[in-house]
């Protein structure tokens, strides 16, 4: 069997969102040749109110249409999806709230206390260069204050039961989930 | 020929044999179990005919339109229970018209005047309103068994109406249904005095319900048992439930979240041990993993698991179902992944049906480790698999080939690659051959959805080999009108065809119109069809009814498009009832 046109560009793998690439052949007019896609496709797309542009995030919100191009496909129930949807939100919308994301930090001897977003790192090596990073200026005058000795510092948060912890010693996942507090220690007290 | 015949008879010379009374066929019938043999029966001749339609005692209406409630209680007049299902398959997945119809109102009117000792309604898909519930709560004497699958319309008005006037009401399933929340305290409706419950289901409904009620329900039905919670119900509300019904052998456990409390893990896991019974669990389950070993103690006794609305993931739930060595049925999430089904494969050797969903149909950037290699592992190590539903994002044709041959006794085989026309990901070709290898593997199959790259040769094979095949779904394959004709002059055993976004035109349809009348339905969608050849279709075959469907949007009414017009979603089906009067506007019946 010969593969005609529309086919051969089907045949390239794609990464993208379901519909995003293969929007163009959507949107091709009908033509007297077999195997042409329908114009219908378009109002289609309108429809379910996304553009061929967007990604449409289905955790931004709940109340956004399918982010699905096309109406109906991967064939998930409508229930199911609603269902699925509504969990998603109340989960992204619980972590949102609860523990993990803002969380204040203080440093012994600053002034005032900064907040930092734990979502925006990958990992441990990420924030602790963050918090130099936002703590520099009070960082070198202790180190300046200091006995020309080390200004070395620990890093260490409050988790959901109060404790404070050293941070490093568990998997990056779960300190995000159970770290409430932040504390950048001198080193003459860490040790 | 009638009943006094062999009354008639001398001693001395029997009557034929065909002449006994309709008293002895309808015995004899009783002992078919399937309705297609009663009917078959009901063929051969008149007396038989009488005798079978006069016990019948079940009737399934798998299509409310190909027949008229009132043709339905006429000639089956002593029916106890009837199942009727109403929209097409793909309005599961938005695909029929709003306000399209199926409702349920005329069957329920005519079952009141026919049928007024009928026992059991089943409705699917079907627009059930508040009315039709309280028909059937003043309609029926002995009622006994509501259920209700996919429907939409009634509200915990209609159910309060059920629950008080069913004395003798033993079944109300309510499955994935949307109902409305009128914040009516329908449980509370239930007598004191009212015992005989054995299955309950709410899980689809969104609302409160009075715990203490549903504590006290459950306590005094003590043949109970199936309960199935709605996610309202907390998780140590559960833990009481189940000690007041340890009987249970199905059991839907609702949200199931919670944070993680020794105590409260104590007490579940108390509880479940106490329920020696339990085969049947599924729940919505935002589970905590840590709550999963409660359910250790009923594990080895479970035959079926459906976590496919859990997000549990991980080496606990792994765990979990690998210590589920009975199991017959389970459905999950692939966020089981290929290594949790490599376990499943390994420990639940009887498995009969699988099932795994998508977490994230919508989100090609959330990749979840599910591949071809986890069908395949428990496809060669699970000897009783017939039923797959299998969502995944890539496949080869390899693969397929590797799990026809090692399950030919597949019954039901649905395969979904997300993405749109996905080849094979390791040769870039069709995956034609893969399917091909299913269908000329296994010879009952009855039930097939085939996905990702797909050319008009698959459909030759379908064609030719799939002798049993009874429902196919197809979706963005095929290239030609060849496509079509394959599958319409073959599959002798077709029923239901469903095709969308295909490039199927009208003349494989107008060259297999006599096909058409074999089976109960067909739907086609974004396809290209005219408007002329549906005509023709209709004018052709006057005994199907051949529906027109088109975006509301671009304009109706139908009639004043012309042949050329292209036409978005065609629905035929068989029918004796002629064209139907309850049609909206974007729906025409040509």
């Amino acid at each position: 069997m010969e593969i005609d046109a529309d086919n051969l560009s089907a045949t390239e793998l794609r990464l993208g969102l379901p519909g995003t690439s293969s929007s163009d052949d959507w949107q091709k007019k009908p033509s007297p040749s077999v195997g042409a896609k329908r114009a219908l496709d378009d109002t289609r797309s309108e429809a379910s109110g996304t553009s061929p542009a967007t990604a449409g995030d289905l955790d931004h919100d709940t109340a956004a249409p399918p982010k699905a191009q096309v109406v109906g496909w991967p064939p998930v129930r409508a229930y199911r999806k609603n269902t699925f949807q509504a969990a998603a939100a109340a989960k992204k919308a619980e972590q949102q709230q609860g523990g993990g994301l803002y969380v204040k930090v203080s440093m012994d001897g600053a002034p005032y206390l900064r907040k930092v977003d734990l979502r925006m790192y990958k990992g441990y090596r990420e924030l602790s260069d963050a918090l130099d990073a936002l703590f520099t200026k009070s960082i070198s005058a202790a180190a300046a204050a200091a006995e020309g000795g080390e200004h070395q510092h620990a890093i260490a948060y409050e988790d959901k039961d109060g404790d404070l912890m050293l941070v490093g010693d568990v998997p990056w996942d779960m300190f995000i989930s159970s770290c409430k507090k932040l504390r950048i220690m001198k080193g003459s007290e860490a040790r | 020929m009638g009943r006094g015949g062999s009354r008639a008879a001398p001693a001395a010379a029997a009557p034929p044999w065909h002449v006994l009374p309709d008293e002895v066929w309808e015995h004899a019938f009783s002992f078919l179990p399937a309705d297609s043999d009663r009917g078959a029966a009901a063929a051969a001749c008149r007396s038989w005919l009488r005798a079978e339609r006069r016990s019948r005692r079940r009737l399934a209406v798998a299509n409310c339109y190909a027949a008229s409630p009132q043709d339905a209680v006429d000639r089956f007049p002593a029916v106890r229970a009837v199942e009727v299902k109403g929209k097409p398959h793909f309005a599961d997945f938005g695909l029929v018209p709003p306000a399209w119809g199926a409702a349920a109102a005329p069957w329920v009117a005519a079952a009141a005047d026919g049928w007024p000792l009928v026992e059991e309604i089943s409705f699917k898909r079907m627009v059930v309103t508040d009315d039709c519930l309280e028909m059937i709560a003043a309609s029926f004497r002995n009622f006994q068994v509501l259920r209700l699958v996919s429907c939409e319309g009634f509200s915990t008005a209609g159910l309060a109406a059920i629950a008080a006037g069913c004395r003798n009401l033993r079944e109300l399933d309510l499955q994935e249904n949307e109902i409305e929340d009128c914040s009516i305290h329908w449980l509370s409706l239930f007598p004191e005095s009212f015992t005989s419950l054995v299955t309950l289901n709410f899980s689809c409904l969104e609302g409160d319900v009075n715990i203490t009620v549903l504590e006290r329900l459950v306590t005094r039905c003590r043949n109970l048992k199936t309960l199935k919670l709605n996610n309202a119900i907390p998780l140590d509300k559960l833990a009481n439930l189940l000690r007041k019904a340890p009987q249970i052998v199905e059991l839907g456990t609702g949200r199931f979240s919670a944070d993680y409390h020794p105590d409260l893990f104590s007490k579940l896991e108390a509880a479940f041990a106490g329920c020696k019974s339990l085969r049947r669990l599924s729940g919505a389950w935002d589970a905590v993993p840590e709550y999963l070993p409660a359910f250790y103690c009923v594990c080895e006794g479970l035959t079926s698991l459906n976590l496919s609305y859990a997000t549990v993931r991980g080496p606990e739930l792994i765990k979990f179902i690998s210590r589920c060595k009975n199991l017959q049925l389970l459905w999950v999430m692939d966020l089981i992944e290929d290594h949790g089904l490599a376990v499943v494969a390994s420990s639940c050797n009887k498995l009969q049906e699988l099932r795994v969903f998508p977490s994230a149909p919508f989100d090609a950037a959330e990749q979840v480790s599910l591949t071809e290699r986890g069908l395949v592992d428990v496809s060669a190590s699970c000897p009783m698999l017939e039923s797959v539903l299998y969502f995944c994002r890539r496949m080869t044709n390899e693969a397929l080939i590797t799990i026809a041959k090692n399950r030919p006794n597949f019954t039901c085989f649905r395969l979904c690659i997300i993405e749109p026309h996905t080849p094979d990901y390791t040769t870039h070709q069709p995956l034609d051959a893969g399917f091909s290898a299913i269908v000329e593997s296994c010879k009952g199959l009855r039930r097939l959805s085939v996905s990702g790259l797909l050319t008009d040769s698959v459909f030759k094979s379908i064609g030719a080999h799939a002798d049993r095949l009874e429902m196919l779904s197809i979706a963005f394959a095929g290239n030609s009108d060849l496509g079509l004709h394959y599958i319409l002059s073959g599959c002798k055993s077709l029923k239901k065809l469903e095709i969308r976004d295909c490039p199927f035109g009208d003349k494989p349809l107008l060259a297999n119109a006599a096909k058409l009348e074999t089976m109960r339905s067909l739907w086609m969608s974004t396809c290209s069809l005219t408007l002329g050849a549906c005509r023709q279709l209709a004018r052709k075959m006057p005994r199907l009814s051949v529906e027109v469907m088109n975006d509301p949007r671009r304009g109706c009414p139908l009639d004043s498009l012309t042949d050329e017009s292209p036409v978005e979603t065609l629905y035929v089906y068989r029918t004796i009832a002629g064209p139907r009067s309850d049609t909206p506007a974007c729906v025409q019946i040509v």
